[in-house]
């Protein structure tokens, strides 16, 4: 197992937003996170990107234990082994495409513009790269995220609604782009509401309240 | 190599982007926090400076009172040896020996005298037929005292602000040599190298000649007079081995109750008391001890009035001192605020560096050149108003003229950093408090 989350719980005041999770994932998967609003998705997400800590339970990542780690190892995790793609792209406004896949090379360990701008060749926007955000769709946005995600060779891609802000077409693009890095054996847990989505992974995982209510392989099984 | 380098130079450009975006943005937070640092450093220079300034002025004005006591004759005594005369009291003169003088140097406190000079005073007639005071001192003398040791003083080391244009004489040379104050100098047209004719009112005299060897600018009644070898004036007016007054600097310590009890009624003191205020450095005791050393001396403190300024004086610098700690503590405090409210404000970048795996103290980094930018632009323009600020005070509240004090102007750099340090170090904690997960799904 690439990841093993054993038991967790996150509790904020008398809000159980998860409650006694236990999920594998193995290097290669495709997961789905799926659920209603509010049953947790985002939470998980954040508690296995390090970016936030479970209550209870543990997190075992690439045979690392998360709960044993202070926030700036959790930082170390998050730079080393995990790819981030968020609903609202979070690009910075001011640096252009290239940049803001540099500045993540930057933080990781060195910057290499001629490496970043092959990431941006890969989710087809070689051309694009002197281009400020304000200047891209927001597909292609995202499509800058991707490739930003995977700059730093990531164990683990995670990706919060990746298409949740795009029209039909970009999204489309988008999940090409997730076909392709699990064929090429990338490990993806991508929360969505999409059930499109849902059935292009391995596996599909729904949260309700906090609980793990199914768990459905890709081949209809539950 | 070269890929390396053209890697950093990009790093080095985004970065550049990053760090004048983080300037540019918000310009009008920023003009505030240029503002306060300004302020807070502009109270701290202008305290600093008044406070230093008007500290060496009443220094100097103290210096400027000479010594701090007098030794004149006991005219009274003589005065009333001849009942009814006023012979003091009448202008005519009397004089103390020369050779008493050494005397100052045996007595309790004899290590508190660090300066001291005799005077001549006599009225000579000049050139353009005016009278001009002609006074006879030491310059700068070697002297044996009583206890053997061997002291240099004169008038060179008690008036130390005189400025001499030209050469001091010495007093060893017996030439007819000459320094002259600088108001004489202007009426006569002298200047040093010149001669200078100076007749006595004594009978049978006859004309004097002395060379200038310097114009003296002292900024009081020393500026109207001639001064000359003391030797030479008291052969010249027949007063050999005559002083007409002694003027002596002596370290001394503030009055206290003990003190101002003798000075009223130094009979009312016990023994012990007594004891007691004459072993301390009281300015009264040292005059007593000086009368006791040098028979028909009457030794008078002079400087009581300065004395006390001192004293308001200290109070007054403590408050500027308190003034500009609380200037510049305000000043902190504001930058703090204004510097971690920036950070907020763009808690989105922060906490997206952050997810990306940045460390706290690399995302603060970026803040850096913000906050020396503040710090530099605040002191320079801090600096440069509290200098205004000093003048101004200077000028309608102690009614002097400013002399800047260089001191201040590190002075101003380092409130200036400190106050950007602290301001630095409230974005470290606005930093460290932002969490990611939070800000990026928008809670
Ligand atoms: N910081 C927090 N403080 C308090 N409650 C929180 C916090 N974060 C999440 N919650 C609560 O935890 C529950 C799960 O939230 P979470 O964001 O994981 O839901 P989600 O499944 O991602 O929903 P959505 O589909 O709307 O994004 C919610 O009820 C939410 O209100
Ligand atoms: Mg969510």
């Amino acid at each position: 197992m690439l990841l093993e989350i054993k038991e967790v719980s996150k509790i904020y005041g008398n809000v159980w937003a998860l409650k006694d999770v236990t999920l594998g994932v193995g290097p290669g998967e495709w997961l789905s996170i799926m659920g209603p609003s509010g049953s947790g998705k985002t939470t998980l997400l954040n508690i296995i990107g390090c970016l936030d800590k479970p209550s209870r339970g543990s997190v075992i990542l690439d045979g690392a234990d998360l709960s044993s780690l202070n926030s700036k190892q959790l930082t170390e995790v998050r730079r080393d082994k995990i790819g981030l793609v968020f609903q609202q792209f979070h690009l910075i406004p001011h640096l252009t495409a290239v940049e803001n896949i540099m500045v993540a090379q930057y933080y990781h360990s060195m910057s290499d513009k001629r490496q970043a701008l092959g990431a941006l060749a890969r989710v087809g926007l070689a051309d694009r790269a002197d281009h400020f955000p304000s200047q891209l769709s927001g597909g292609e946005q995202q499509r800058v995220c991707v490739a930003r995600a995977l700059i730093n060779y990531p164990r683990l891609i995670l990706a919060d609604e990746p298409t949740g802000n795009l029209d039909e077409a970009n999204e489309e693009l988008i999940l090409g782009l997730f076909r392709e890095l699990h064929a090429e054996g990338h490990t993806l847990v991508v929360v969505t509401h999409d059930p499109d989505i849902g059935r292009l992974s391995d596996r599909q995982v729904s949260l309700e309240h906090g609980f793990i209510r199914c768990v459905q392989a890709r081949s209809g099984e539950v | 190599m070269l890929r390396g380098s053209l890697a950093n130079e990009g790093v080095l450009l985004v970065f550049l982007r990053m760090v004048r975006r983080s300037i540019v943005k918000g310009w009008h937070k920023k003009v505030l926090a240029v503002m306060t640092v300004t302020i807070g450093t502009a109270l701290a220079v202008a305290m600093l400076n008044v406070s230093l300034d008007i500290g060496d002025k009443v220094d100097r004005e103290l210096k400027d009172y000479g010594a701090n006591i007098l030794v004149i004759p006991n005219v009274e005594a003589i005065a009333s040896e001849i009942e009814g005369v006023g012979l003091g009291a009448r202008g005519i003169p009397s004089y103390l020996p020369d050779g008493e003088v050494p005397k100052l140097k045996t007595i309790f406190w004899s290590n508190n005298i660090v300066a001291f000079a005799p005077f001549l005073d006599v009225q000579a007639s000049a050139p353009s037929g005016g009278q001009v005071p002609v006074i006879g001192t030491w310059f700068r003398k070697t002297l044996v005292v009583p206890t053997g040791e061997t002291v240099t003083t004169g008038v060179r080391d008690i008036k130390s602000w005189w400025q001499v244009d030209g050469a001091w004489p010495d007093d060893e040379s017996g030439d007819a040599l000459a320094i002259v104050g600088q108001a004489v100098a202007r009426q006569l047209s002298l200047k040093p190298g010149d001669s200078l004719n100076l007749a006595f009112p004594i009978e049978g005299s006859h004309n004097h000649t002395v060379k200038v060897s310097g114009i003296v600018s002292a900024g009081g009644e020393e500026d109207k007079q001639v001064f000359v070898p003391l030797p030479w004036l008291q052969e010249a007016v027949e007063l050999q081995g005559q002083i007409s007054r002694l003027e002596v600097s002596a370290l001394t310590i503030p009055k206290n109750e003990l003190a101002r009890k003798a000075e009223n009624d130094p009979e009312s003191l016990t023994p012990e008391e007594f004891e007691v205020w004459y072993c301390s450095a009281y300015v009264d005791a040292i005059a007593y001890q000086i009368e006791e050393a040098i028979p028909g001396a009457r030794a008078r403190p002079i400087r009581q009035i300065a004395e006390s300024e001192g004293i308001i004086l200290g109070r007054v610098q403590l408050l500027m001192a308190l003034l500009a700690l609380a200037a510049v503590v305000s000043s902190a405090l504001g930058i703090s605020n204004l510097m971690g409210a920036a950070a907020l404000e763009r808690s989105k970048e922060v906490g997206l560096l952050k997810a990306l795996g940045a460390y706290d103290s690399s995302v603060t980094w970026l803040f850096l050149a913000e906050a020396v930018l503040i710090g530099l632009i605040g002191g320079a323009m801090g600096f440069a108003l509290g200098l205004g600020l000093a003048m101004f005070v200077s000028e309608n509240v102690f009614r002097t003229t400013l002399e800047v004090k260089i001191v201040t102007a590190p002075a101003a750099f380092a409130i200036a950093v400190g106050v950007t340090v602290l301001g630095l170090l409230s974005v470290a904690r606005v930093i460290a408090r932002l969490e990611p997960a939070r800000i990026l799904v928008g809670r």
